[in-house]
């Protein structure tokens, strides 16, 4: 398989290179070369080689707020995406009430991070919160600043009460553009629901699923706002996610040179599986 | 420059590593890559490969110090080694 392949149109990207170049690489350098050092204050520094690699990769708080991460991220993105698919699957395609209900739910969207952990923080509290309060008063004792499972399962009603309404948008969007006389074809054969939605409607859906896969993906292994105002990554450190971690080692404790290192491995990780899933995507349309 | 705080360890290596983009960029221009079907289970260019050779040397090198945590000119030489073989037959 030999495709010729013209670069030309890179030269239209220079631009947009030139901006990121001045955004974020100067600034990853910048990261990297602070991970081999030593940094006590701003004029001296010493370097350490990969010291700080050595340590992060063995320091046990790091690994576990990678396996909670990794948590974290499969466990909302299990629920997000077929809860997601199923609520594009409920909503009217052609009804007047359907621009309405579009936009009830794209509200959560629309709200900033922290104003969403504050209304969870206060939602789920068990002395006054309607949440809290309600399970209490059912008998099933709930104290998510207290328990540990508690305040997973409230981190993860957060994020699914969050981000599942941009799944559902993206999923309607694209159930709405199969066009009609597929249906139709799958009506003559004699296609049960599931048959439909497995045969017609997932094939065409997969690019839409692809982009809320990788975007909720991306989103929720870099989440940092919600949980640090729910729970402050407790009780202990049992909500305490990689950045949560990152940010006590690099503004709390001032900790400069571990955590670029510890950045520096953040971001290779990132790169692994935007490049996982980029090339599994153009590896499927190309055949 | 001295925000950036540089080292020459640093600065060399991002000194190889643009080298090694402008070597890439010569040798577009030279002889243009096509897709090719290696080893690797899907077509890739020349970047492609040369990409993967990056992402997987850093990986390298964070296994060989998660592990071992010595002797990283190891790690290196296998980092090279694995490139080598990606760029000639991935």
């Amino acid at each position: 398989m030999h495709k010729p392949y013209s670069n030309k149109a890179w030269l239209g990207v220079l631009p947009v290179v030139l901006v990121v170049a001045f955004s974020a690489v100067i600034p990853l350098m910048t990261v990297v070369n602070y991970s081999v050092q030593d940094i006590l204050d701003f004029n001296s520094r010493f370097y350490v080689g990969f010291e700080w690699y050595v340590e992060t990769l063995n320091d046990t708080r790091f690994i576990d707020a990678f396996k909670r991460q990794l948590g974290f991220s499969f466990t909302v993105l299990a629920i997000e995406i077929p809860l997601g698919i199923a609520v594009a699957k409920g909503l009217p395609k052609t009804s007047r009430f359907t621009p309405a209900l579009l936009i009830l739910l794209a509200v959560p969207l629309l709200i900033p991070w922290n104003v969403v952990g504050t209304i969870w923080q206060m939602y789920a509290r068990s002395d006054i919160g309607l949440l809290g309060v309600a399970i209490n008063a059912m008998g099933i004792s709930y104290h998510y600043s207290s328990e540990p499972l508690h305040a997973w399962l409230t981190l993860i009603a957060m994020d699914v009460w969050h981000w599942t309404s941009l799944v559902a948008l993206l999923a309607f969007a694209g159930l709405t553009s199969i066009p009609q006389p597929y249906y139709q074809a799958a009506a003559l054969d004699g296609a049960n629901r599931w048959q439909i939605f497995r045969y017609v409607e997932l094939p065409r859906l997969r690019g839409v699923l692809i982009i809320a896969v990788l975007l909720r993906l991306m989103d929720s292994f870099m989440i940092y706002t919600e949980p640090f105002v729910l729970t402050g990554g407790g009780p202990g450190d049992s909500t305490t996610f990689l950045s949560q971690h990152l940010a006590t080692m690099a503004v709390g404790q001032f900790d400069l040179g571990p955590a670029a290192a510890f950045s520096v491995i953040y971001f290779l990780f990132i790169l692994l599986f935007c490049w996982l899933f980029y090339t599994s995507v153009m590896r499927r349309d190309n055949e | 420059m001295s925000w950036m705080a540089w080292t020459w360890q640093t600065a060399l290596f991002f000194s190889a590593l643009g080298g090694a983009l402008m070597l890439m960029t010569i040798a577009e221009l030279v002889r243009p890559t096509s897709f090719v079907r290696g080893f690797l289970p899907m077509p890739t260019t020349r970047g492609d490969r040369f990409f993967i050779c990056l992402l997987s040397a850093a990986f390298i090198h964070l296994i060989w110090l998660g592990l071992i945590g010595q002797s990283v000119p190891i790690a290196s030489a296998v980092s090279v080694a694995w490139a080598f073989v990606v760029m000639r037959w991935g």
